[in-house]
């Protein structure tokens, strides 16, 4: 019986215990008088009486699936003799699945009378593992059914005890984000552990070359790679500050007109248009940067007699991500304007200022905390794109600050080490996940701060 | 001489008023200069927008449009190499593109030598001897017979005939020869050439020829990842969003989850991708470029902007129904998923539209966890190998043939026509339960 046939079957149990256990609370009630006699409605011994049967034994699928694999593998890798177990990891595997392939069939394993051998051992086990799994489930689903059905009596409190259940189920869907944040530090640091063991932490952050192509045999030319990771991080803060010349200017000047000047009609209509920019997926403006943004640049300084512009170049992608987090600037300005009291401006208004300098001297020195949480916010949205550089600011590891020359990015040699066929063990993945890290340090700062900023402004004029 | 005096003062003053009104003819210019470059701005981004769609959609239409050209095929049972057509092996292998190339041939007479001829089939696709393998299983008895079949034309042929490749360039310019647009003038001429609508687009999947490359198994893809990303993070986002509103308790682990869903909601797409890659792939073994791998990690990416979501519309329901039903008896878990639930449902589909609408654009952590392979078959169930919109969109972008600029941007405008129609489903929700208590 297959795992997924199996869940469906005790599902399919589940319902049974349901009807039965509804049944059996409402039969123990009729020498009572009737149903009111119960503690709670019928419905929820019904209830009660499939959480016995289904939980306890939906949870013994998931561990037993869970440790099944881990288990096998590790027996039958310890039988084996020293010789097979004392060498690489990746050689360990290889050496699995040639067990598994003899005992499938289809390699020859008359050389090898040990893999034979562990062949069978893997047969024998993953059949009684098989087996163990759906005999233990099926008892313990049926036991939990029995035990709920000798359970219910009219006095049995079961709304109260399936609110617990129901609650607690609640409380483990909250608690994702928790193992979510977990998961992503866990597995980007321990590859990362295993990059600095073979190359240095220091040599990383402060080295200047980027190179990761490591050959793959010893012999090739130019096998050593380079990680030195300043040049992705002077492009990630090139791009990042060219998009936030352009987003914070237009960004904030869009919403101080559409808080303080436009009508409500006018800003009825144009901010969720200008919302619109934040929805437009950004593979969408990786293709518009890529295509049409990056000539137009490069004619453009081609024209005015700049020579050795490139065709991805940084400007290119800066610009056009400078107009995708406008809405993230703008609708972030817009909240703190609205929330600066009125009574602020009542108060310049009163001593003659025009709207502009009231603005200008009074609304948005008051708003200043707040927008520079959103301006960090959106700086951290910079940081972390991918598909526009991806596409549109090429993969040359140039050390540089001039913004007509291609440059490359943390999430773009993220994307590009590891799409496509990987070694698990090699430098060259490993890099992407050291980079990983950095990356999701370096959000977490920004976002942490400027939440923190924003939170402590909103208190002030609350 | 008292006069004196006065005029002075006079003069004194009619010199600051004039100052006064210059100052202050400054400050209402300035005033303008500032409201100028609030219009500015805005319109300076609503112009990009504009500029980035026009841009997308003039590219884009073009794909829209295939062409046929009409030719007398012959099924030639000696061309083909077919002895025995009641074999269907020896139909299915049979030499199609050779009886195409004869038919070529026989319409165009005077060509002759390899070049040439190589030359002359570069105008019909690749694909069109399939399109005649078909006819002649599905009617075995046109063996030996001849009909007339409209086969589809090669992509540099559609990219003559829409404008893309210019005729006026000198020829070691161009990717059409002059050869080759005398015949295409000459099948012009005699109405040997049709455009139709390009049904191959809509219904193919991906493809290495442009003309017979779809967006129907990318369409297939996102399908199948966001249905396992909404049953997962609509159940997940509502229950941890009436825990947090409804039952916790003020704590040291509320406090964490509720600093980590923040923390999420701003965390790169792609480290995402880095913690699918690690997890789901790695550790637990499953398949790569399955859209269940994807629909994982777009769950874990779309939680937190549900759960925010869903949270404001719990919140949003008055205290007052829950003090009523409270009154009536009801135990807090009855309050909450009788009355308070029920309530707010049309605020979390809202939240969560969105958060799928934000799920079906993402492409950054899909290509870590190898969404991003060449799939020509249309997937049929959750583990297979699959592809998804925007990722079709980056694939094709990469891709140096011409004619797939104009796919990528008719992809673009596929995947942007369901990002609007799951927004205009979003307002329109909200707009017909909004309720102000």
């Amino acid at each position: 019986m297959q795992t997924s046939t199996l869940i469906l079957f005790v599902l399919a149990l589940t319902v049974v215990a349901y009807v039965l256990g509804r049944q059996r609370s409402v039969q123990l009630a009729q020498p009572l008088g009737g149903i009111k006699r119960l503690h709670s409605l019928p419905n929820y011994y019904g209830l009660m009486a499939a959480v016995w049967t289904g939980i306890p034994a939906l949870v013994i699928v998931a561990v037993w699936t869970g440790m099944e694999t881990t288990v096998i593998t590790g027996t039958v890798l310890s039988t084996l003799p020293d010789t097979y177990t004392s060498v690489s990891e990746s050689q360990i595997s290889l050496t699995f699945s040639r067990i598994r392939n003899i005992q499938l069939g289809t390699i020859d394993g008359s050389q090898y009378p040990d893999l034979v051998q562990a062949g069978e051992l893997l047969q024998r086990l993953t059949e009684s593992s098989q087996f163990g799994k759906v005999a233990l489930t099926l008892v313990i689903s049926v036991l939990g059914g029995a035990y709920a059905w000798l359970r219910t009596s009219p006095r049995l409190r079961a709304r109260p005890q399936f609110e617990v259940v129901l609650k607690g189920f609640f409380l483990l869907c909250s608690t994702i984000a928790i193992f979510t944040t977990i998961g992503i530090i866990l597995s980007v640091l321990f590859e990362s552990i295993r990059f600095f063991q073979s190359i240095p932490f220091f040599d990383f952050v402060f080295g200047t070359k980027w190179s990761p192509q490591i050959a793959i045999r010893a012999d090739q030319v130019g096998s050593s790679g380079a990680f030195g990771a300043i040049p992705l991080f002077v492009g990630t803060l090139l791009i990042a500050a060219i998009a936030l010349l352009v987003a914070v200017p237009l960004g904030l000047m869009s919403a101080i007109y559409l808080s303080e000047y436009a009508n409500s009609k006018v800003r009825g209509v144009v901010k969720p248009l200008l919302e619109v920019l934040a929805g437009i997926p950004t593979v969408v403006y990786g293709f518009f940067a890529a295509l049409t943004m990056a000539p137009l640049v490069r004619d453009f300084f081609q024209g005015i007699g700049l020579d050795g512009v490139s065709a991805e170049s940084a400007l290119a992608a800066g610009l056009v991500m400078g107009i995708m987090i406008i809405p993230f600037v703008s609708s972030l300005s817009d909240d703190v304007i609205n929330a600066v009291p009125n009574s602020l401006r009542d108060g310049s208004y009163g001593l003659g200022a025009t709207k502009s300098e009231t603005i200008r001297q009074v609304v948005f020195p008051a708003a200043l905390p707040g927008i520079m949480g959103g301006v960090l916010l959106a700086a951290s949205r910079a940081i972390g794109e991918t598909m526009i550089v991806v596409m549109a600011a090429g993969l040359a590891a140039n050390l540089t600050v001039n913004p007509l020359e291609a440059v490359t990015t943390v999430t773009v040699q993220i994307a590009t080490l590891l799409v496509g066929d990987q070694e698990f063990d090699s430098p060259k993945t490993l890099a992407a996940f050291a980079l990983g890290l950095m990356l999701f340090i370096t959000t977490l700062l920004l976002n942490i701060v400027a939440m923190s900023i924003v939170k402590r402004f909103r208190e002030q004029y609350d | 001489m008292t006069d004196q005096p006065l005029n002075a003062i006079e003069r004194m003053a009619t010199v600051k008023q004039e100052r006064l009104n210059a100052r202050l003819k400054q400050r209402y210019n300035r005033e303008r200069r500032f409201k100028a470059y609030g219009i500015a701005s805005i319109t300076g981004g609503l112009a990009f927008l504009a500029i980035l769609l026009i841009t997308i959609f003039s590219q884009g239409i073009p794909a829209f449009q295939s062409s046929f050209i009409k030719l007398d095929i012959t099924y030639d049972p000696d061309a083909l190499y077919i002895d025995d057509a009641s074999d269907p092996e020896q139909l299915r292998f049979a030499d199609f593109d050779n009886a195409v190339r004869q038919s070529m041939l026989e319409r165009f007479p005077e060509v002759s030598g390899r070049n040439d001829t190589r030359e002359l089939m570069s105008l019909i696709s690749t694909a069109a001897g399939y399109t005649v393998r078909d006819r002649l299983i599905a009617n075995p008895d046109l063996l030996g017979q001849t009909e007339t079949l409209w086969l589809m034309a090669d992509d540099d042929l559609d990219l003559v005939l829409n404008g893309t490749i210019d005729r006026n360039l000198p020829s070691d310019e161009r990717r059409v020869s002059d050869l080759e647009l005398e015949w295409i003038d000459d099948l012009l001429a005699n109405d040997d050439i049709e455009r139709r609508f390009n049904t191959t687009f809509f219904t193919r999947g991906d493809s290495r020829d442009p003309e017979t490359a779809g967006v129907w198994g990318a369409v297939v893809g996102s399908f199948y990842t966001l249905v396992v990303t909404l049953a997962l993070s609509f159940p997940i986002g509502v229950a941890a969003a009436i825990y947090l509103e409804e039952f916790a308790p003020k704590n040291r682990l509320t406090e964490i989850i509720e600093v980590n869903i923040n923390n999420l909601a701003a965390v790169p797409s792609i480290v995402f991708g880095l913690l699918g890659l690690a997890v789901f792939i790695n550790f637990f073994g499953l398949p790569r470029s399955a859209p269940v791998v994807g629909g994982l990690v777009l769950t874990l990416m779309t939680l937190p902007t549900i759960i925010i979501s869903a949270r404001a519309s719990i919140k949003a329901v008055p205290p007052s129904i829950r003090d009523a039903a409270m009154g009536l008896g009801a135990s807090k878990m009855q309050v909450t998923l009788h009355h308070v639930l029920p309530l707010a449902m049309p605020g979390m589909l809202t939240g969560t539209i969105i958060g799928m609408a934000q799920a079906l654009g993402e492409t950054a952590p899909l290509l870590m966890i190898g969404m991003v392979a060449f799939i020509v078959d249309i997937p049929q169930g959750f583990t297979d190998a699959a592809t998804v919109l925007p990722v079709q969109v980056y694939i094709w972008s990469d891709s140096p043939e011409r004619a797939f600029i104009a796919k990528t941007s008719a992809a673009i405008m596929v995947l942007l026509g369901f990002l609007a129609l799951m927004n205009l489903l979003a307002v329109l929700l909200r707009r017909k339960f909004e309720r102000r208590w």
